[in-house]
């Protein structure tokens, strides 16, 4: 059965907290890495990798600069 | 034909170690280019490190190194039979860096090669240095890995200008009944050759720094642990991990994957940066100057960087 949208966005915010300590409860759909979490080129290359270990979903480096909101990422694990 | 017995064992007898004497602090670059220390001390890790000036090349760099390692060795310079010099920012290709710095320290008519395995090079070089001596080529090897990187880097070029710097650091390495240098852990992956590339003679230092962020806190932790494992040490065991000096995020991250609970961690980029074939043997004899590591103890060295290279191997620190 496919992961839902709420699984993914449960489980990266859980990662988003690891790495960088921001709380899961910010980590929402809407959200900018860049402009609204102030997460930095390299945390997002960890999220990424931690990423792909928990839903099993390759995120490229040509992939992840286009990816600029929580809702870019939910939807790449998605599809 | 007949073949030479060589040695049971190589070892490191001594480090030596030079940096310039130019401190560029972060808030220095600052007034050169847009960035600031929080900036660079957050991604990178770095508080200052040295650029050498126009007077002082990579072959100046390395001779004071070698001479340093030459010197707390006790050998004399016509002890020294192979000089291998580790770098990749020669100012000019021909002839090598090894001849020049052996006739600097009066080493007569050593086998002298240069090295080109960028970051990875001293332990390339280290490891070739054991098999020459185990293997009877060589009796008491010179070991250099130095690095004049500022040549090459656009100081425009803030993704590299505020990580790449310049120094060497030297071993003296010799035959021992014992194992004092442990097997080497080596490869490559080829398919990334333009993740640190400097693409023609015109051209500066570039690196695609996700690329080598992910290749590095993903497909290295497991090549330590291999050279331990071929070592025959556990890295609980380990008194010192002296991973090349990249970033202090991939420092830590390789680190904590290592699970070396006991070892103390090289974290010689805050005040050094990344120096290339240099980081490595800069660090560990700027540890073994300070105390901070047991003679006798075991040291964990892990080289990576443009190619991709990597190597790793376990030493016995002097």
């Amino acid at each position: 059965m496919a992961v839902t949208e709420q699984e993914i966005l449960a489980g990266l915010g859980k990662i988003i907290n690891e790495i960088t300590g921001i709380p899961a409860s910010e980590v929402t759909l809407e959200k900018s890495f860049v402009d609204d979490l102030d997460i930095d080129s390299l945390s997002m290359v960890e999220i990424a990798v931690a990423a792909q270990d928990e839903f099993g979903s390759e995120i490229p480096d040509d992939q992840l600069k286009h990816l600029k909101t929580v809702k870019d990422v939910v939807n790449f694990i998605q599809n | 034909m007949r073949l030479p017995l060589g040695s049971p064992g190589a070892k490191v007898l001594a480090f030596g170690h030079y940096q310039p004497a130019n401190v560029v602090t972060n808030d220095d670059l600052a007034k050169l280019i847009e960035t600031n220390d929080e900036w660079i001390q957050s991604r990178v890790g770095i508080k200052e490190r040295r650029f050498a000036g126009p007077e002082e090349s990579e072959i100046e760099l390395a001779v004071q190194a070698g001479g340093k390692a030459l010197a707390a060795s006790g050998l004399a310079a016509g002890d020294i039979d192979l000089v291998i010099v580790a770098t990749c920012t020669l100012e000019a290709q021909i002839p090598n860096a090894a001849g020049r710095v052996a006739h600097r320290l009066g080493i007569s008519a050593p086998g002298a090669y240069d090295v080109n395995a960028a970051c990875a090079g001293f332990c390339y070089a280290l490891a070739a240095a054991s098999d020459a001596i185990r293997a009877g080529s060589a009796v008491n090897v010179l070991v250099v890995g130095t690095e004049k990187l500022t040549q090459w880097v656009d100081i425009e070029d803030r993704a590299t200008s505020v990580i790449f710097a310049d120094g060497a650091g030297a071993a003296v390495v010799v035959p021992s009944e014992t194992p004092g240098i442990g097997p080497v852990v080596w490869g490559s992956a080829g398919d990334k050759y333009d993740a640190i590339i400097i693409k023609d003679r015109h051209s500066a230092l570039h690196q695609e720094g996700q690329t080598v962020f992910r290749w590095a806190t993903t497909a290295l932790h497991p090549i330590a642990k291999q050279a331990c494992e071929r070592a025959g040490v556990d890295p609980a065991e380990l008194a010192a991990f002296v991973p090349h000096q990249a970033n202090l995020r991939i420092i830590e991250s390789l680190a904590r994957r290592l699970g070396a609970d006991n070892a103390v961690v090289a974290k010689d980029i805050v005040l050094a940066g990344n120096t290339s074939a240099a980081s490595i043997p800069l660090a560990l004899s700027r540890m073994i100057e300070r105390g901070e590591v047991p003679s006798g103890g075991l040291a964990l060295l892990l080289g990576f960087g443009a190619g991709l290279t990597y190597a790793s191997q376990v030493i016995e620190i002097p």
